[in-house]
């Protein structure tokens, strides 16, 4: 097949992830809105009611991950490279590695209701992606073309789909934690984890992803050297990489040495995750430096 | 009274020292170390780009002066900055050295004695085993899982997960190599950069150098002893985006100068390796070439010109002095590789290789000011005492009688730009990368626990245990202990 026909498949896959995601958001929400039934005095879940939806909004994240997947291979196939080239696909690579670190967590934790913001930031992300940050299908400039490409933005991808999960559910805590500090949380917000396993969950995710997020500043490292003469430069990127290096480090010591938990933690782990982000958006569109890759 | 000074200085001092190396310092420090690198990605840092901070201390006359004295354009060699990562390592060693010595210490020692009340530990069960077999099956099962034991009489203690806090202390240590590797590299070694045309030929001395820096203890003496003869320079474009694909350099390297050529090639993430010296490709552009003659058609200036690129395209600027005349002549020029124009735009270029390149030259007159001693960018000219006395569009092998003499376009040449670094740091700091890379897996996903098994008097078998910082999995490995003594 030809490049420009994989091309145009690739667009396909990302376009139904987003229509796949809009259904997924809409079971979530509707799982979330009506699980709930009052009685008189007294608060009932029903989960034969809503059970279904939730079951269909995990079917339609599946699928709208395989096919945002699918969109990243199509895009790698038709440019004959490994596709992250440019900021659409960072972007549409960005949405994957979220989607996929909450459906393992969906594995392994009940997490079925973090499928309302996943999907919505999921929707966000590729939409954003494929009509503001869209670049035609194009080869690598000289100084991508190295086997690190693939081994260094793969790794701090993943590591960021995993810090903005963490994000999301400290978030999700310090916003129940507020409810409960009020008098309690509302009746749709009764079927989410406890505060407890909230707090355990994002520093979960942090430390299983905090080692990768070194290697993918390592490799980094590794291949400034042997593409532009010098492995750290404190080039904006490479400086704010190290800034969220350093904040995920206070982060860790502070949980695991000086024993901080809850409010505090969630605050750090978010203003942790933030660094990540502005990175992400501010340097590759705004900033100056060696990392302009975006296509912009 | 004149003892209590040094008892109070030193208790002084201890406290301090206690402070320091303590953890909500380091913890403050870390974030304060975050906090103090954000100027250097706002604003323009001179190592970096001394034009663009230049610049920015032009624009912004007052606010620019002040930052300048607090190191805004220096933040990582400045003071403040290099305070707070000394304190934190200085921490670091004071919190990591004591913490070794104990964990070295405690290699092939047994485990910590049972404690008397088993109750009181997580995971607390009674195992319905009989007493007389219940320590030996432990002891296997425990063995068999590679745990540390100790055996008492009446019980065993076992622990495992030593690993964790090996791992720990490897990553903090291996962070100070990768401190001390990067030091090495500031005091040792040299970096420079030189503009090569292709066919030039390039000795590595400092003579030969369009900037060189040598680091505080490096001896001007020490370069290798290597040349290189620039032989051909090779840059595929994307047709469709006009993006660059690659650019391939071939050399003809000497090492040592005088030895037989071989050919090498260089590329943009392949340099050219000599030791801990590197020679890499950096940028690329054109350099026309041009004759220029005077009023009696003798040649006061011959050769390729490095012009800098403007755009994708290569749109390239460039000048040409010619001092050996009188009055002094310059040309400001743009080389189009590939021209187009338009009435809104005016000529440029429409793609970056060459097809039927054009010079356009506007031709200044008076003087160059080559002599003030300040020095001059090779790319521009100072028009300021000078007069402009003509303009053409200059196809190849096109002449243009300026009056006081004539220029001729003969044709184009490609120049590199290369880059030779030597750091005799960086494979120190790569293996302190490694190693804290491995330590932090260690530390991070290692789980360090102990169990206990104890047969009381009255003949019950109890076992129980305990897991550090709360490490998930104690409850099953005792299930499963509990398992395989019932079974």
């Amino acid at each position: 097949m030809s490049s420009r026909n994989l091309a145009f498949l690739s667009n396909y896959a990302i376009y139904s992830a987003l229509v796949v995601l809009t259904i997924a958001f809409f079971s979530h929400a509707v799982e979330v809105a009506f699980s709930v039934r009052n009685d008189e005095a007294k608060t009932n879940f029903d989960f034969a009611k809503t059970d279904r939806w939730g079951r269909i909004g995990t079917a339609m994240m599946v699928l709208g991950v395989i096919f945002n997947f699918a969109g990243i291979v199509l895009r790698g196939l038709s440019a004959h490279r490994v596709p992250w080239g440019n900021m659409y696909e960072f972007s549409i690579t960005g949405s994957f590695a979220f989607g996929a670190a909450y459906l393992y967590a969906l594995i392994k934790y009940k997490v079925r209701w973090l499928g309302v913001i996943v999907s919505i930031a999921m929707l966000l992300t590729l939409g954003t992606a494929i009509t503001v940050l869209y670049r035609p299908s194009a080869p690598l400039v000289p100084a991508l073309k190295s086997t690190w490409l693939a081994i260094h933005v793969s790794a701090a991808i993943i590591s960021g789909g995993v810090f903005l999960l963490a994000n999301t559910v400290a978030a999700t805590y310090l916003i129940l934690d507020r409810m409960e500090e009020r008098g309690g949380r509302p009746e749709w917000a009764k079927k989410l984890p406890s505060l407890e396993a909230l707090d355990q969950l994002s520093y979960r995710l942090v430390a299983f992803v905090f080692p990768l997020w070194t290697f993918a500043v390592i490799a980094g490292a590794i291949w400034a050297e042997s593409a532009w003469g010098r492995y750290w430069g404190w080039d904006p990127k490479e400086t704010w990489a190290f800034i969220t290096w350093v904040s995920y480090a206070a982060y860790l010591h502070a949980r695991v040495t000086v024993g901080w938990r809850g409010r505090r933690a969630a605050w750090l782990c978010l203003f942790a995750g933030s660094t990540f982000l502005f990175n992400y958006v501010y340097v590759n569109i705004w900033g100056t430096g060696r990392h302009t890759y975006s296509g912009l | 009274m004149s003892e209590a000074t040094p008892i109070g200085t030193r208790a002084t001092l201890r406290w301090l020292w206690r402070q320091l190396t303590s953890m909500r310092t380091a913890l403050i420090l870390l974030l304060l170390l975050g906090l103090a690198s954000i100027p250097g990605s706002l604003f323009p840092q001179r190592n970096q780009n001394p034009l663009k901070v230049r610049d920015f201390l032009a624009a912004h006359k007052s606010i620019g002066a002040l930052l300048d004295k607090l190191k805004f354009f220096d933040v990582y060699s400045s003071p403040w900055f290099s305070a707070i990562y000394l304190l934190l390592f200085i921490s670091l060693i004071g919190c990591v050295l004591p913490r070794t010595i104990v964990h070295l210490k405690a290699i092939g020692k047994e485990p910590p004695l049972t404690p008397r009340y088993l109750d009181r530990m997580e995971g607390h069960t009674f195992v319905a085993v009989s007493a007389d077999i219940a320590l030996d099956s432990a002891e296997r099962w425990l063995k068999k899982n590679r745990f540390r034991i100790r055996r008492e009489a009446g019980s065993i203690s076992a622990e495992k997960g030593y690993l964790r806090e090996s791992g720990n202390l490897l990553f903090h240590l291996s962070l100070i190599l990768i401190l001390v590797a990067v030091a090495t590299g500031g005091l040792f070694g040299s970096k420079g950069e030189a503009i090569l045309n292709v066919g030039d030929s390039f000795v590595n001395t400092p003579t030969s150098y369009d900037s060189l820096s040598f680091a505080k203890f490096q001896r001007e003496g020490s370069l290798i002893p290597f040349s290189l003869l620039i032989e051909d320079f090779k840059a595929k474009y994307d047709p469709a985006t006009r993006s660059p694909l690659d650019y391939t350099l071939t050399v003809g390297a000497s090492n040592p100068i005088g030895s037989a050529p071989v050919t090498k090639i260089i590329k943009v993430n392949s340099p050219l390796t000599y030791g801990n010296t590197k020679v890499y490709l950096q940028a690329n552009g054109y350099s026309p070439i041009v004759t220029v003659r005077d009023k009696t058609g003798a040649v006061t200036f011959q050769g390729a010109v490095e012009f800098l690129p403007q755009d994708a395209n290569l749109t390239s600027i460039g000048a040409i002095k010619v001092p050996d005349m009188n009055p002094q002549v310059g040309f400001l020029a743009s080389f189009l590789p590939t021209p187009a124009s338009s009435k809104q735009r005016g000529a440029f270029s429409v793609y970056p290789e060459v097809s039927n390149p054009e010079l356009l030259v506007s031709v200044w007159t008076g003087n160059l000011g080559l002599d003030s001693g300040l020095p001059q960018s090779i790319y521009r000219i100072d028009t300021s005492k000078m007069q402009r006395i003509g303009l053409k569009a200059l196809l190849l092998h096109q002449s243009y009688d300026f009056g006081q003499g004539s220029i001729t376009f003969d044709g184009w040449q490609q120049w590199v730009n290369l880059q030779i670094v030597d750091d005799p740091g960086k494979l120190y700091a790569l293996l302190g990368a490694i190693l804290a890379i491995l330590g932090l897996m260690a530390s991070l996903f290692g789980r360090q626990r102990r169990l206990w098994i104890k047969v009381d008097e009255a003949g019950q078998v109890e076992i129980a245990g305990l897991a550090k910082n709360a490490a998930p999995g104690l409850i099953d490995e005792l299930t499963l202990l509990k398992k395989h003594l019932e079974g």
